[in-house]
């Protein structure tokens, strides 16, 4: 996407690739990109704490979480970072075959996970939990439905990543692409990790 | 940085459907650009045309105001001209000027070819013209924003057909903010990369100018304020429109949510637009007194202070909600603390210009005016860090004259400075010289006859938001003054555009550093070549080029050196080793340096925006498709199209 | 010129324009809305704190303002002068004293800052006060006065735009919003505090002696935020004792015949408004006792027949609405009074001024 610094050991950084910090520029960007995402989500997050102890009628929290289903759903999602890394190895040591295969799986288990969001979303609306129904209601599905849109938006951009392998568009000297998805793709697992112990397993 | 990195086999059709543009001049050339400069050229005309925008919206308000009981404007007008012109004045006029000396000036003063993201620089600038454009057009589809530029809930956030206030206006607002702030975080992830990443051999950081350093600070604050009041607008979004109860107190929401997300973001935002202020005065004054910054590392911690301890005074808005006694004296003894690190850089620039041998030509004079204006918009900010006294004066027009003082005294004041500063290197012209000292003197005075008997109006009673007042409150005579002040203000803004005009027809030809500048900028043409530097320079010392100019004698006091631009070798005693290569070492035409080339993309990802946030306001999934369709069919040919095309 | 000269030709007629212009704030206007003209203990104890604080403000800046004009002068660049300057790149001892010596300033200002914050959270003491409750609404002030027969209210009093209280008492005034959030600012008496929907602010205030002391709403609430305005009006306690037995007293003449005729069936007002029970809480202000007040209309008109009469028959034209839809039925939206002239819908009956003036001299009577 941009003037990108190859990141395979392979190759040498002349004084043109030089950066202030060591850190190429696509890098640094999506590290202070996702700090930024860390207060939008924070601001939700902080909501929904308030939000808690505030129900006036409608479904609460102990009422409609099924824990262990959603502990399998984030198990799968925290599985996912695992084969990201994979597909990320697997890319700097140019086995084009395994970064595709580990690259599908970590989208396919991002797929599974945003699975398991509609049908929980699904079975909290017919237990009486909609968007309106509740502060409790309004909080959380708007705090999980902005997380499973940044979810989405990760399978979108694995799946072009593994399209473009399979064209031969992506190379080791692409590593580092792939790498700046990674960071992205574990943020949003990290950020799931800190919902589901906040809002789920944390009682009120 | 900026050479050829050719990561990928060029695909066959670049871009798919669209051929790589190739104008480097013309209007189609200004479209497709990805130069920073030319970028920083649309970042500030466009701004300035907002500026006249809400400066009328002020006259208008002015007008309504000038006597009891005015018929100008009716109530709703009246509304939205106050929202209008403060969301413009902060979102469209205050953020994009700084982000337009940025973009221009940070990769020129770091010995930069161009920003670390060209191709998102020039999204980011689409952005914010569409997103004015959109904010505007509500006049015309169903009802401009009349919620304040703050919009607090449940005013703003109950749905259309319930709503406190009639009409799509809070809508257009929200939706429209939240695109601003889209363009704003990509200029900050922008300008944080350049200046850690792109700066040239030797400019450590406790080297770059000091502009540069208050644009960090700036770039990380914008990063992490946005996000806040980007989830305080999507709740309005969603109470408005997708039945939510985040801020329906009946249903347990809480409307004090809102606020404390908005000025979580807003606080920030006030430093956000006042630290590029003081960075811009911070080079003027240097140059102007023709010695250092004094204390540049004081000046610079400081401002990193103030980005810091800006986080924990936001709810110095919100004294009189109701919060209790600790935490506004928690929050109030926050508010003083930061007055500290503001005060130091004060008198640091006092210290700076003191001593010095003073011109006093048109830049200066803003920068002078800066500090004594924006002195007394701090002292106003102390009052109203005393809780107590603040119950008075919030809400009246006592906060609107403390505002405005370190707003336009402090901000726009920096920004007349920087534009008579740096227009000669921008359009290798001057500006005129006694049009631009009686475009000072005109927007002192006016300045001050409009906004300091404010002081006075909210200490006497009147509240602030108020499309009319009742005879016999003893206020109409200074509301008359206000008033009149407001068209000096007007005439002055006037004798600049006028300026401008004349001294693009003859204005006299400025040479590379008419100034006797200190910083890299001014080591290169005016205007700048599209490359910036022949040479890449390695820098020695801070105002490295001010060194290869001059040195100082036994007592500290200036003295040039001999034919000014040498190099090291007939450098005297003193001055710093490793001063670097002259303008005209090296390939003198640019000749072999690559350049990031123009591209479509960032303009066909950014239209997605204005047509996703019209699906948006008028709840129309149809409008929405589209939407989506260009903005990831621009995302996806951006990123396979290399950022360099093959030659 | 000698630079001597220079600065005294500058520096005299600037600080005396300055000083004429704070002098001018200090000494007298008033309007009864004036915060530098306070009236009761919170509002002088508000006031001694702020021009403490004002008076360090402007005495630095003031000094700042001539010393930037002092050094723009001096420094300036001559032609007798060598173009030398010292390159001075800082002081360490200077700079930590300013440093130091304004933070010491803050600290010392912090010291009564903080003790008056909680002065003037504490409530006042049950056995003392006076209890009321404002209401904010769109665009006017309800005010309730809760049963409390040391004060001779035998039953809960319900009024608007007029809050009477008695002289030298602390008032704890309760408040609340039922829609949007508006702001409680009596200048002359207290700061103001936000009226919140969904949250109960309190605040106290008193008036050192009778008279009356203008209010406004001082938080942004849409249309016609300008024009909810207040009034307290302070009296001696037998004159307090008085109004508030009148306030509970039924109407001044009764309400039947041709007004009940014309508000309750006719125009059908009672679906806003109550006219003849001072305890009840309606949509819109209770009228029982209209004819005890001076203002109405939110406290933008002084009460006089001639205007009574036209806001009887088009509000909208006095005051901003947002009522065109008033006289339909919900769930049409309605804020404000609808006019009774224009925009009526079908099947409803135009106003005559002649019932109008009916209803007018109605809520006037015994005046």
């Amino acid at each position: 996407m941009t003037d990108a610094v190859i990141a395979t050991g392979a190759a040498h950084l002349d004084e043109h690739e030089h950066t202030g910090t060591g850190l190429a520029n696509t890098k640094l960007g999506m590290w202070v990109f996702l700090a930024s995402e860390c207060l939008f989500f924070g601001g939700f997050i902080s909501a929904y704490l308030l939000y808690r102890g505030r129900i006036v009628e409608g479904p609460t929290p102990r009422e409609v979480y099924n824990i262990p289903f959603t502990s399998v759903t984030s198990f799968i999602l925290l599985m996912s970072s695992l084969t990201m890394v994979l597909a990320l190895a697997a890319i700097q040591r140019a086995d084009d075959r395994r970064f595709r295969i580990w690259i599908l799986a970590t989208a396919l288990f991002g797929l599974v996970f945003i699975g398991g969001q509609v049908y929980e979303f699904t079975e909290f609306y017919q237990e009486g939990l909609a968007l309106s129904t509740n502060v409790f209601g309004s909080s959380f599905f708007v705090l999980t439905g902005l997380h499973g849109a940044h979810v989405t938006a990760g399978i979108v951009w694995l799946l072009s990543l593994w399209a473009m392998s399979t064209q031969q568009k992506l190379g080791a000297a692409d590593a580092e692409r792939v790498e700046v998805a990674g960071l992205y793709w574990h943020f949003v697992d990290v950020v799931w990790i800190v919902i589901f112990t906040v809002v789920y397993l944390i009682p009120t | 940085m900026t050479t050829v990195q050719e990561t990928l086999p060029a695909p066959r059709t670049v871009g798919l459907l669209l051929r790589r543009p190739r104008a480097t001049t013309g209007l189609w050339s200004w479209l497709t650009t990805v130069d920073h400069k030319k970028i920083g050229i649309l970042y500030g005309g466009t701004a300035l045309v907002f500026f006249v925008i809400a400066g009328v919206e002020g006259l208008l308000i002015r007008l309504q105001l000038a006597g009891p009981n005015g018929t100008v404007l009716t109530a709703a007008q009246y509304n939205t001209m106050f929202t209008m012109h403060g969301t413009t004045m902060v979102f469209l006029v205050g953020m994009p000027l700084a982000v337009a000396f940025g973009n221009y000036f940070i990769p020129l003063m770091i010995g930069a070819r161009d920003v670390a993201f060209p191709r998102l620089n020039m999204f980011g600038y689409w952005v914010f013209l569409l997103g004015g454009l959109f904010l505007y057009s509500s006049f015309f589809l169903g009802g401009a924003p009349d919620g304040g530029w703050f919009g607090y809930t449940p005013l703003t956030s109950t749905p259309l057909n319930q709503g406190f206030l009639p009409g799509r206006g809070p809508d257009f607002w929200a939706v429209g903010l939240i695109m601003l702030g889209i363009g704003s975080v990509t200029s900050a992830i922008n300008f944080i990369v350049t200046i850690l990443n792109l700066r040239a051999p030797g400019m450590t950081l406790m080297r770059m100018p000091l502009f540069v350093w208050m644009m960090l600070v700036v770039a990380f604050l914008t990063a992490f304020a946005m996000p806040p009041v980007t989830a305080a607008l999507l709740m309005i979004i969603f109470d408005r429109n997708f039945g939510t109860l985040f801020f329906n107190a009946a249903a347990g929401g809480d409307p004090l949510l809102y606020q404390h997300l908005f000025w979580l973001f807003g606080h920030p935002e006030v430093y956000i637009l006042i630290l590029p202020g003081m960075g811009i005065v911070s080079e003027i004054l240097p140059v102007f007194s023709r010695k250092p910054l004094f204390g540049y590392a004081v000046v610079v911690f400081s401002g990193i202070a103030i980005g810091f301890l800006g986080w924990g005074v936001w709810a110095h808005h919100m004294f009189a909600t109701g919060l209790g006694p600790v935490a506004v004296s928690a929050f109030g003894l926050a508010t003083m603390l930061i007055a500290v690190p503001t005060g130091v850089k004060i008198f640091n620039w006092l210290g700076t210009v003191w001593g010095g041998s003073l011109r006093l030509q048109t830049p200066m004079l803003f920068a002078l005016g800066f500090i004594a204006m924006f002195t007394l918009g701090g002292l106003s900010g102390v009052t109203h860090s005393i809780v107590p006294a603040d119950t008075q004066q919030t809400d009246t027009y006592y906060v609107v004259a403390h505002f405005h003082y370190v707003l336009f005294g402090g901000l726009v004041f920096a920004i007349f400075g920087g534009l008579y500063y740096w227009w000669p290197k921008v359009f290798g012209r001057m500006l005129d010289e006694r049009l631009g000292k009686l475009n000072f003197w005109l927007m002192l005075i006016g300045f001050n006859l409009t906004f300091f008997p404010m002081h006075i109006l909210g200490l006497q009673g009147m509240p602030r938001r108020t499309y009319r007042y009742a005879e016999g409150m003893g206020w109409d005579d200074l509301n008359l003054l206000v008033t009149l002040g407001s068209f000096v203000i007007a005439a002055s803004v006037a004798t600049f555009l006028v300026n401008v005009a004349l001294s693009t027809r003859r204005g006299a030809a400025a040479g590379p550093d008419p100034w006797d500048g200190r910083t890299l900028e001014w080591s290169t043409s005016s205007p700048p070549p599209e490359y910036n530097f022949a040479a890449i320079p390695r820098v020695g010392a801070r105002d490295d080029f001010w060194h290869r100019k001059y040195t100082e004698d036994a007592q500290g006091r200036l003295v040039p050196l001999p034919a000014g631009g040498a190099d090291a070798a007939t450098a005297t005693a003193g001055s710093p080793p490793g001063s670097g290569h002259a303008v005209g070492d090296g390939h003198g035409d640019g000749h072999g340096i690559h350049m990031p080339s123009p591209s479509y993309f960032p303009l066909v990802m950014a239209l997605g925006l204005p047509i996703l946030g019209y699906a948006a306001v008028f709840k129309n999934p149809w409008l929405a498709i589209p939407g989506l369709v260009v903005l990831l069919y621009g995302m996806y040919a951006w990123a396979i199209e290399p950022a360099t095309a093959e030659d | 010129m000698s630079t001597a000269k220079h600065r005294r030709r500058l520096a005299v007629p600037a600080l005396a324009v300055g000083a004429g212009l704070l002098l001018a704030a200090c000494s007298g206007n008033e309007n009864g809305q004036n915060s530098l003209t306070p009236r009761g203990p919170a509002a002088r104890d508000i006031d001694t704190l702020f021009r403490l604080v004002a008076g360090v403000a402007a005495v630095i800046g003031i000094a700042v303002l001539v010393a930037t004009v002092v050094v723009a002068v001096r420094y300036r660049q001559r032609r007798d002068r060598p173009d030398a300057p010292r390159q001075v790149h800082g002081n360490t001892p200077l700079e930590i004293g300013w440093t130091v010596v304004p933070a010491l300033i803050l600290a010392v200002l912090a010291v009564p800052t903080v003790r008056t914050i909680f002065t003037l959270a504490e409530e006042p003491p049950a056995s003392e006060r006076l209890d009321v409750v404002a209401v904010g609404k769109q665009w006017w002030w309800e005010f309730q006065y809760p049963r409390q027969p040391r004060f001779g209210i035998d039953r809960r009093i319900v009024t608007s735009t007029e809050l009477h209280i008695p002289a030298g008492v602390p008032v704890n005034v309760r408040m609340i919003s039922d829609n949007v959030i508006h702001s409680f600012w009596v200048p002359e008496l207290n700061g103001k505090k936000d009226v919140m929907p969904g949250r109960r602010n309190r605040l106290t205030i008193e008036a050192d002696r009778p008279g009356t002391y203008l209010g406004q709403c001082a938080e942004y609430c849409g249309l016609a935020h300008a024009d909810m305005r207040f009034r307290v009006i302070a009296s001696r306690p037998d004159a307090f004792r008085a109004w508030a037995a009148g306030q509970q007293r039924g109407p001044n003449r009764p309400w039947r015949g041709e007004v009940q005729q014309l508000t309750a069936q006719k125009y059908q007002c009672v679906n806003c408004h109550v006219f003849d029970d001072s305890s009840k809480v309606a949509l819109a202000p209770n009228l029982t006792h209209l004819a005890t007040r001076t203002t109405f209309a939110g406290g933008t008109y002084a009460l006089r027949r001639a205007d009574l009469v036209r806001w009887i028959l088009d509000a909208p034209s006095m005051v901003p609405m947002q009522s065109k839809d008033c006289r339909k039925p919900p769930p049409a939206t309605c804020v404000g009074m609808p006019s009774y002239v224009r925009n009526t819908p079908k099947g409803q009956p135009v106003m005559t001024r002649r019932d109008a003036e009916v209803i007018a001299d109605y809520l006037l009577a015994g005046r």
